[in-house]
């Protein structure tokens, strides 16, 4: 009877989806010239090459345009790995130590982690520092040097990374980045405002606070993201 | 432009695929792989579509990290979908009265 | 006459699945017992809306909205980008999602540890 009633449901919700973004033609050209502002996207691209000198339109958006929308997301992120860390806690009773893995992981992957664990660093940092030349990011690159760090962690059973150097480059990074936004409100402007001179197009050093702020934020999400994994990964398995 | 077309259609097919067997396995580290080949079609699709930075986080993000979180959380708990708690003689008693009433 | 048919097919293929995934995700939340099924069934959602609303911003014959020395030679000769804005949005959410991803399955290893069991319909036994 449950099971009727839900695809019944599901029915009537599939068909006024349906109908209602068959009006939204695919492929149409909703934006016009750019020279002619006539909606937010083409006022976004106008305005990025020239304004701001940065390549990367959507990093544009998410760091200047967007910014305190960026500052939301990285203090959920922050949020949500400490409570991470608190509901999985647990009190080591009397007697008890941490679990270790009893077994080491195969040949082939110890000696290929320790081939490719440098390279993996060197191509995170490449994505967060270009990320306002080439597609990429503060976040996309976090997430890769966090997979490094995992690839490590499973291969190698002492491999492990203090929770203090963790919690010092987080702090710092996100004290970077409300740093670098007040500094704009002492300027006479507005919050996170781009107070340095931006430079040409398409050099790396260019686009003002845009690599600054970037290059922060990548160091916090893989620093988060690194802790986060830890936690799941050394906690007891039985009771 | 018609081996494109068929490329697309092949990738849909898939991604419905992949959806329906994650959700009806009930052996869940299947599912948790089924959900991985979910996040790769996706990301697939987003460069098709021209989107080569939402395509990169979801490349990063969905595939490796999702599922490594996943599997831990299947190694905490339980693995099969179907496993049934047996109780004390007295527990059951007591929750077959409850049914019965 | 071949272009509209092409138009027409790719948007019931893309805008199809997309509301396709979010039907499925959608029956796993409602009908599933085991919580971690149900924690997939949120993710496939989540995946489901993000194929969504990247397929509304696309433009026939557009490019990426990169301004490299390839696309300012690009929109020189008059060819227009995709919509950025979406793909913004959208960056967000996939972050935002996995997050709300890892803090639903520790509660679910939280529940285990205390129930021993992760079927909503056997912990309806609670000692109150």
């Amino acid at each position: 009877m449950k099971k009727i009633l839900v695809i019944f449901m599901l029915a009537v919700i599939g068909y006024s989806l349906g109908t209602s973004f068959s009006t939204i033609k695919f492929g149409e050209n909703r934006i016009g010239d750019p020279k002619e502002e006539k909606n937010v996207a083409a006022f976004y691209l106008n305005k990025t090459p020239d304004e701001l000198s940065v390549a990367n339109v959507i990093t544009a958006i998410v760091v200047n345009y967007r910014g305190f929308d960026t500052l939301g997301e990285v203090s959920v992120l922050f949020l949500a790995a400490t409570g991470l860390g608190s509901i999985l806690y647990r009190r080591r009773k009397k007697g008890e130590h941490p679990e270790v893995i009893t077994k080491p992981a195969s040949q082939l992957l110890q000696s290929g982690s320790k081939l490719i664990y440098p390279a993996i660093l060197v191509l995170g940092a490449y994505v967060f520092i270009h990320g306002h030349l080439t597609p990429g990011g503060g976040f996309q690159g976090g997430a890769i040097i966090a997979t490094g760090l995992l690839l490590m962690m499973m291969a190698y059973k002492d491999f492990e990374i203090r929770h203090n150097v963790l919690t010092w480059v987080e702090s710092i990074a996100g004290i970077t980045f409300v740093s670098l936004g007040l500094t704009g409100l002492v300027y006479g402007k507005s919050f996170l405002e781009n107070f340095l001179p931006t430079g040409n197009i398409n050099d790396v050093v260019s686009g003002g606070i845009i690599p600054i702020i970037y290059i922060a934020v990548g160091f916090k999400v893989a620093a988060e993201l690194a802790g986060v994994l830890e936690t799941l990964l050394s906690n007891k398995e039985n009771d | 432009m018609i081996f494109s077309l068929i490329i697309i259609i092949v990738l849909v097919l898939l991604l419905l695929a992949a959806a329906i067997y994650a959700v009806m396995q009930k052996d869940l580290l299947y599912a948790t792989i089924a959900t991985g080949v979910i996040s790769l079609i996706l990301s697939i699709l987003f460069f098709i579509m021209q989107a080569p930075d939402v395509a990169l986080t979801e490349a990063a993000i969905g595939i490796a990290l999702t599922t490594i979180i996943f599997v831990f959380a299947i190694r905490h708990t339980s693995r099969r979908e179907d496993e049934v708690l047996i109780h004390e003689e007295s527990e059951a008693q007591t929750l077959d009265n409850k049914e019965n009433m | 006459m071949s272009s509209i048919d092409y138009n027409q097919i790719m948007s019931i293929g893309i805008y199809g699945s997309a509301i396709g995934l979010i039907l499925i995700g959608l029956y796993a939340v409602l009908l599933k017992k085991h919580l971690t099924k149900i924690v997939i069934g949120l993710s496939i959602i989540d995946a489901g809306i993000h194929l969504l609303f990247v397929a509304i911003g696309y433009i026939d014959k557009g490019t990426a909205p990169i301004f490299s020395p390839k696309g300012i030679e690009m929109m020189a000769q008059g060819k227009t980008m995709v919509d950025p804005v979406p793909q913004a949005l959208v960056l967000t959410a996939i972050v935002i999602g996995f997050v709300v991803t890892a803090v639903a399955l520790s509660l679910v290893i939280r529940l285990y540890r205390h129930n021993k069991t992760a079927r909503i319909d056997q912990i309806k036994s609670l000692k109150w």
